[in-house]
Formats: C-alpha cells, sequence, structure tokens
C-alpha cells in the first residue's frame, strides 16, 4: 500500500496523530447499535434500527439495499453529516465528530458539488486552502491528485466545462488532496451513463489501490458493488438494517476481466437473491407505498 | 461524453463573447429603435397638436418660406409643456446665463458634483447593505426580526427624510451622499441575503466534511456563490444612488449639482422649458453611466468564473 504523505504539517488542529502500530489492524470504523428516527415520538420515522457494523483500513465497502434502507443515512451518520439517535460511531477511536473536526473524511456525493467559479485545480486545492496549507504545497498536491485521475491537463478549465463524468473525477481527487483516512462515497456514479460508469468503477479501483485509503461505497448497482467491494452490505428497509454482509472473495486487482469471472456471476446472484429475499414480505413490486415515500423524503430532509 | 469535452476543450475554452456578440448588436438596434420611437411620439404629438411654427430663410439661394400649423390644440404639446426635441438639444450650446459658460458645460460640472455624491453614497449604502445580509444570513431569527424594519425603511418617503437629514448632518456633499445611501443599502441588503442563501446545501455539506468554520464557509462559499445576486443588486443600487443624491440636493441648498440646476430651472420655467428637459436628460444619461461602469465591474470580476455570467 503506497502513502500519500502531504508535502507539509497536517493542521495542528487535527486532534491526535494517527493511532499507533498497536491499532493498525482494528477497525477503522465501529459502528455499534446505532438508530436514527426522524421526527419525534411515535410519529418518528424510523430509518434506521439496531446497526452493527465493523470495518477495517484499507477495505472496500459497499452498502447497498432498495430506496429508503438508509444506507445514505448510515454513510452520513458515520460522517458526522447527521447524528444517531442511539448507538454510537467510532471511528479511528474517535467520536465521528472529532474525527470530521480532525478532517480524516473524504466526501464524494451523487453530484460533483464543484465550485463554478474555481478553476478545476482550484477545486481540488479547496480543502488544502481551509487546512491552511501554503501555495506552493497546495499546488504540487492539487496537480498530483489531478494526475491521479487522468485529468492533468485539465487543472486551468473551470467545472462547467468538464463532462459528467469528468467532473465526478475532480470531486474524487479533491476528496483525496489532504489524504483523508476514509473515503465516503454516496452514489457517486448514479448520474452517470452505464460506459462511463464502468471506466468510473476502473478508475476508482486503481486509485484504491494507489492511495490504500478505507471507501465506504453507496450504490444501488449490485454489478458495481459486487466488481468494487471487499465486502457488500445489504440492506433492507422498513426499518433500515443489515441484512447480510457478502464477503467477496474476488482476486485483486479488479479489471475488466473481473466482469467475466465465473465467481463475479455468483456473487452478483448471491447479492441479488439476497436483496430479493427481504424485499418479498412486504408490498413487492407494486410499487413504493406510502411509507417508503416518506422514508425517502425525510432521509432527503436530514 | 468524456470525449465530445475533450474536443470542446482541445479548440479552446469557452468564450463568453462569442455568445453576447449579438446580443449586443441587438441591445444597441433596440435602444436605437426605442430612441426613434420617443422622438416620433414626442414630434408627433407637436405636428398634432403643438404650437405654430415657421421655417423661413435661404439654403443654396432657394428661398424657404414654410408654415406649420397643426391641427389640433394640446396643452401637453406646447412649446411649454412639451419643447422641440431640437430646441432641448440645442439648449446645450447656448449659455446657461448671460455672459455664462454653455449649458452643456454647466450641467457636466454639476452632474459631476451629484456622481461623485453618488459615489460616496453608493459605497456607504452598499458597504452597509452587505453588512446587515451577511448579519442575516447568518441568522433565521435575526432575518425574522429585522428585516421587516428594513423593508419598513423604504416606505417612508425619501423625500419626507431627506430634509431631516440635512437639519442633523451639517450641510454638504456628505448630507447628500447619506441620503443617497439611504435608499442603495436595501436592494443590496436583499440582493446580499438571497445571494448568501444561495449556495448549494450540498456544498455547505461538503465544507463541513472538511471541518470549515462559518466564517470559512461565508468566504470561500456563500460570498462567492453570491456574487452574481450581488452584481445585479448593485446595478439597480447605482441608479437609486444617483436619484438618492438628486433628491438630497433639493432641500440641501448646495449650489451645485443636478439638484440645484433642476431648482434653479424649474424656477425660470417660463423663460427657457428646454433647459429642464436638458437637465432630466442628463440625469437619466449619469444614471446610465454608472450602471454601465458596475456592469463593467462585474464583468471584469467574474471573467470566465461563472457560467454565462453578465446575463
Amino acid at each position: 500500500m503506497e502513502s500519500w504523505p502531504l508535502p507539509g504539517e497536517r493542521d495542528v488542529n487535527a486532534g491526535p496523530a494517527a493511532p499507533g502500530p498497536r491499532s493498525r489492524r482494528s477497525s477503522v470504523v465501529q459502528v455499534d447499535h446505532v438508530g436514527k428516527t426522524f421526527g419525534d415520538g411515535p410519529d418518528g420515522l424510523v430509518a434506521l434500527k439496531d446497526v452493527d457494523l465493523a470495518i477495517e483500513a484499507g477495505e472496500f465497502i459497499s452498502l447497498i439495499g432498495p430506496s429508503g434502507c438508509g444506507k445514505s443515512t448510515l454513510l452520513r451518520l458515520i460522517g458526522d453529516l447527521t447524528t444517531p439517535s442511539s448507538g454510537t460511531v467510532t471511528v479511528n477511536g474517535k467520536s465521528a465528530r472529532e474525527a470530521r473536526l480532525g478532517r480524516e473524511y473524504g466526501m464524494v456525493f451523487q453530484a460533483p458539488v464543484l465550485m463554478d467559479w474555481r478553476t478545476v485545480q482550484k477545486n481540488v486545492e479547496l480543502p488544502l486552502e481551509l487546512m491552511g496549507f501554503d501555495k506552493a504545497a497546495r499546488e504540487t498536491r492539487a496537480r498530483a491528485m489531478l494526475d491521479l485521475v487522468e485529468l492533468g491537463d485539465f487543472g486551468q478549465t473551470h467545472p462547467w466545462q468538464l463532462s459528467g463524468g469528468m467532473q465526478q473525477r475532480v470531486a474524487i481527487a479533491r476528496a483525496l488532496a489532504f489524504d483523508p483516512k476514509l473515503l465516503l462515497m454516496d452514489e457517486p456514479f448514479g448520474a452517470l451513463d452505464e460506459m462511463t460508469r464502468e471506466r468510473m468503477n476502473l478508475e476508482l479501483m486503481r486509485i484504491w489501490r494507489k492511495t490504500g485509503t478505507t471507501i465506504i461505497f453507496v450504490t444501488h448497482s449490485i454489478p458495481e458493488a459486487v466488481f468494487l467491494s471487499t465486502r457488500v452490505v445489504i440492506m433492507s428497509a422498513r426499518p433500515g438494517r443489515i441484512t447480510r454482509i457478502v464477503d467477496v472473495d474476488l482476486p485483486q486487482p479488479r479489471t475488466v476481466e473481473t466482469r467475466e469471472l465465473e465467481r463475479y456471476f455468483e456473487h452478483v446472484t448471491t447479492v441479488r437473491e439476497a436483496l430479493r429475499r427481504h424485499e418479498g414480505g412486504d408490498g413487492g413490486e407494486g410499487g413504493p407505498d406510502p411509507s417508503e415515500i416518506l422514508q425517502i423524503r425525510a432521509e432527503g430532509l436530514a | 461524453m468524456t470525449r465530445t469535452a475533450t474536443v470542446q476543450l482541445a479548440a479552446g475554452p469557452v468564450r463568453r463573447s462569442v455568445a453576447s456578440g449579438p446580443s449586443r448588436r441587438a441591445k444597441a438596434i433596440a435602444l436605437v429603435g426605442l430612441l426613434a420611437a420617443l422622438l416620433l411620439v414626442w414630434e408627433g404629438a407637436k405636428w398634432l397638436g403643438g404650437d405654430p411654427w415657421r421655417l423661413h430663410g435661404s439654403l443654396l439661394g432657394i428661398q424657404i418660406d414654410y408654415e406649420h400649423v397643426p391641427p389640433l390644440q394640446w396643452r401637453i404639446a406646447t412649446d411649454l409643456a412639451l419643447p422641440h426635441v431640437w430646441s432641448i438639444i440645442g439648449t446645450f450650446a447656448e449659455p446657461a446665463q448671460r455672459n455664462g459658460p454653455i449649458l452643456a458645460q454647466v450641467l457636466f460640472g454639476n452632474a459631476l458634483f451629484t456622481f461623485g455624491e453618488a459615489l460616496v453614497g453608493f459605497a456607504i449604502g452598499a458597504t452597509l447593505g452587505l453588512g446587515l445580509g451577511i448579519f442575516f444570513s447568518q441568522s433565521r431569527t435575526a432575518e425574522r426580526a429585522f428585516v421587516p424594519y428594513v423593508v419598513a425603511s423604504q416606505t417612508v418617503p425619501i423625500v419626507a427624510i431627506a430634509p431631516l437629514v440635512v437639519i442633523f448632518l451639517p450641510v454638504g456633499w456628505l448630507a447628500v451622499a447619506i441620503i443617497a445611501a439611504y435608499l442603495t443599502f436595501f436592494p443590496v441588503t436583499m440582493g446580499a441575503l438571497r445571494g448568501l442563501r444561495s449556495a448549494d446545501p450540498r456544498a455547505v455539506e461538503l465544507m463541513r466534511s472538511f471541518a470549515s468554520s462559518p466564517r470559512q464557509i461565508l468566504w470561500k462559499l456563500r460570498l462567492p456563490a453570491a456574487t452574481p445576486y450581488l452584481f445585479a443588486s448593485f446595478r439597480i443600487a447605482a441608479s437609486a444612488s444617483v436619484v438618492g443624491a438628486i433628491i438630497g440636493e433639493l432641500p440641501s441648498g448646495i449650489p451645485y449639482g443636478l439638484g440645484s440646476s433642476i431648482l434653479n430651472f424649474k424656477q425660470y420655467y417660463i423663460s427657457g422649458p428646454e433647459k429642464l428637459w436638458a437637465t432630466i436628460i442628463v440625469a437619466a444619461m449619469l444614471g446610465l453611466v454608472f450602471v454601465g461602469l458596475v456592469r463593467a465591474a462585474e464583468s471584469w470580476w467574474s471573467r470566465g468564473r461563472y457560467r454565462g455570467n453578465g446575463t
């Protein structure tokens, strides 16, 4: 695993230094009995109920499940963009809030959320700027990151001059710019066409191998989850909970050929059946029922 | 998808001037057309219902003696109410007072003076407005508590406030600038508030994930996102500051500025109605120039930074 040392010191406010060798092998993310309810009292919507999950350093975890299963909520809880109603989230031995303030998260959303008024290079520099790195260090680092996502020649253009896939690559470069311990990705390729998406998956695998960052990845796509992950976390709705975790023992590095392996299709089938089993009981294929719609809304509001 | 974008970029960054070329020409045509229509209505009214006039003289040895007697008589189209366009234009070149400099020179000097007041008023008002906008954007409570008063402040007629300001402050251009600022801060407050709130909520979350301080979110995200809104409000504020400065000059008794010209030429309207009309034209042009300067500042500031800026 190649590390990406930053040219310059970490921010003094970044809290205690990286955990010592003792905690190297222990889990990076520890989710214990976490529940999340939107709204109060009996009318509250239970988005997550009693979720336990341990993620180890260097893993690639996908969260997959039907709409309203709380997979995005779980990601947002880990990233401290929302707080749990019950239970605890621990990241590198700290609370999620401390980890966020210690700048341990890189985030990539479904939309690239780039700043129009900044050049691509300046967009990647943004987190470094906020952390007080000097200009030379920022520029060197941002250029390295743009090279990593193969956009080295586009530093001086503006985001709105790039295609959707390229914009999402800039967002990834930005998320990785400050060498976060954890990369949280919420359906990052959901808005891309199938071909771009498959190429982005390969790109992401290459980046993951190169940086060794732990990645948590929310997706709707079964093939995508299987192709990318070391483990696929399957969730179901009402209430949102983890129903199964599938170990994906496909060989690394994952390449174009991975998608043609027998094992790959077996895993896809396993995940699909695990998803279907928990969908069958209530409502089924007859379109989303009202409670599901409400749940999606509540999630969007948070 | 990616490929087409690459090709487009290889051909050079998208140039805004390409898009704004024809629209600028269309604007010029529209302006000329509007002026021509105004001229036509103006002189048409005079032709139909104005005072009779006579053209008498010789041109290239040909005797001209033409008399026009309009078929109708309209009070609003008399030479006193609605002077001929050519006499308004002509009056610019005539002395404003006996043995004095020509009117154009007098009005230019006065416009410059008023512009100075408007500029200072604009600066005060824009700073105040931006400050208030930032304050209100930080807290919904503050917004709910104070914005109604900001709105109420604008329902009080400026002509009622102007004499008070002139009484409280020493007579001079600063008092006038304050009155101009009173009209300026409001659109800027509202524009700033709306603009600061326009930042993408997902971008706010992103900033939060970087553990940004509220100050960093303001400087790196909210203010840049508000820039197009701010400049739109600056354009409104620029023309409002000219109006404010002129109105402020009326009760102040300063012998300079377009306000004093308006008072002066209104008093001697009977002897020269076209002078007041000329002053109105100069005041309008001053407003246009100021707005044009703001526009220029905007396109300089946001050159290539914002998608399709300068709309």
